[in-house]
């Protein structure tokens, strides 16, 4: 196993190789991750928010699904993926508190994810596996040379997506 | 549109920082009232943090924590976290529940005696912030959970993301005797709010 590269709230970055790339304690966040097979290109994007254009102060691209993708998909290019045989999975969009009301924060997991799964439709990008949604935090690790993710929580075990 | 964390002028923070102060200062004499202990509090630290520092505060995003959460409506809006190490919730409820058991599970006793906690100590800081501006707020019954520490941050970071990319975090810890028990409280308002509470304070035009 290569070097580690840890992925902050709201940020992302790529390797390849052995590499392995890591997010930790996903809650409404989605982690987005595009994959070359071949070239072993791997990429993540830990994304906070479903749009960039409903916010006026957004000057870190990646924390939107929107931005934030397309950025994460400049990089892997740049690291030699190419753009057709690249695919993606996806972890995260939980919501970790309930309430009864009707409160649209309180769903931005699930708004989170589906503006992911809208961007990688637009983008022609084949989502591979995911494990979104409960109400759970995941921790998960990316492996360049498989595409392999595994997801890790408190109490529901670990698996691979 | 809101202002952000980082628009904000010194005078404008200060105040942000003393309602802190006060919110948590009032729940921290309620907290001494419910268990009829005395309640040391450290003076209540102000940070505007980085999202990636603010998953670091209680040990590391994985670290379990637990974690109270209030929305608050009315003339302002927003959310209240109120959150703990499993080891101070374990204390905090065995010291409510006359008990003293030597673990890290929480019990479902466990829980609703915190989440009790919780309401009580989310009730005095906002009773404190209406009385303060004038401002009426109504807060909603608290729900738990626990989790790894960033999954629970995830929540607070998310709205102050949406004005900006720092947090402005509320620390304030409580000390029984020889027992730490460190809390963290989170006043969140929405974006619109922000704005709202500061021209009810006399701090913005």
């Amino acid at each position: 196993m290569g070097e580690i590269i840890k992925v902050g709230m709201a940020d992302l970055n790529v390797t390849r190789g052995d590499g392995v790339l890591t997010t930790l304690g996903l809650g409404s966040c989605v982690g987005v991750t595009l994959y070359d097979p071949i070239k072993k290109v791997a990429g993540l994007a830990h994304i906070m928010l479903p749009s960039s254009k409903t916010i006026r102060n957004n000057t870190n691209p990646a924390k939107f699904a929107d931005t934030g993708i397309l950025l994460l998909l400049e990089k892997v290019l740049k690291l030699g993926a190419s753009k057709s045989r690249l695919v993606s999975k996806l972890a995260g969009g939980a919501q970790m508190f309930s309430f009864s009301n009707k409160n649209d924060i309180m769903k931005i997991g699930e708004r989170n994810a589906l503006a992911c799964k809208e961007m990688l439709n637009e983008l022609k990008i084949p989502i591979l596996a995911e494990d979104i949604g409960g109400n759970f935090g995941r921790t998960i690790e990316l492996y360049a040379d498989t595409g392999i993710i595994v997801v890790k929580t408190i109490g529901r075990g670990t698996k691979q997506i | 549109m809101g202002i952000s964390i980082e628009e904000m002028n010194n005078v404008q923070l200060d105040v942000l920082k003393e309602i802190g102060n006060i919110g948590a200062g009032n729940a921290a004499t309620a907290l001494a009232k419910m268990l009829n202990r005395k309640i040391d509090m450290n003076v209540p630290k102000v940070e505007i943090l980085e999202f990636k520092e603010v998953a670091e505060l209680l040990g590391g995003a994985e670290k379990p924590v637990c974690g109270i959460y209030f929305n608050f409506e009315g003339d302002l809006t927003g959310n209240i976290m109120f959150l703990l190490t499993v080891k101070s919730a374990k204390m905090l409820a065995n010291m409510l529940l006359f008990k003293e058991e030597d673990s890290d599970i929480l019990t479902e006793i466990d829980q609703s005696a915190l989440q009790e906690i919780g309401n009580i100590l989310s009730g005095a800081y906002v009773s404190s912030l209406t009385t303060l501006t004038g401002l009426n707020m109504k807060i909603s019954i608290p729900s738990l959970t626990i989790d790894m520490a960033g999954a629970i941050l995830s929540v607070p970071i998310i709205q102050y993301g949406q004005v900006g990319d720092k947090v402005l975090l509320i620390e304030t810890e409580f000390k029984e005797g020889m027992d730490d028990i460190k809390g963290y409280f989170f006043l969140v308002p929405d974006v619109e709010s922000f704005e709202v509470l500061l021209k009810s304070l006399g701090v913005l035009e």
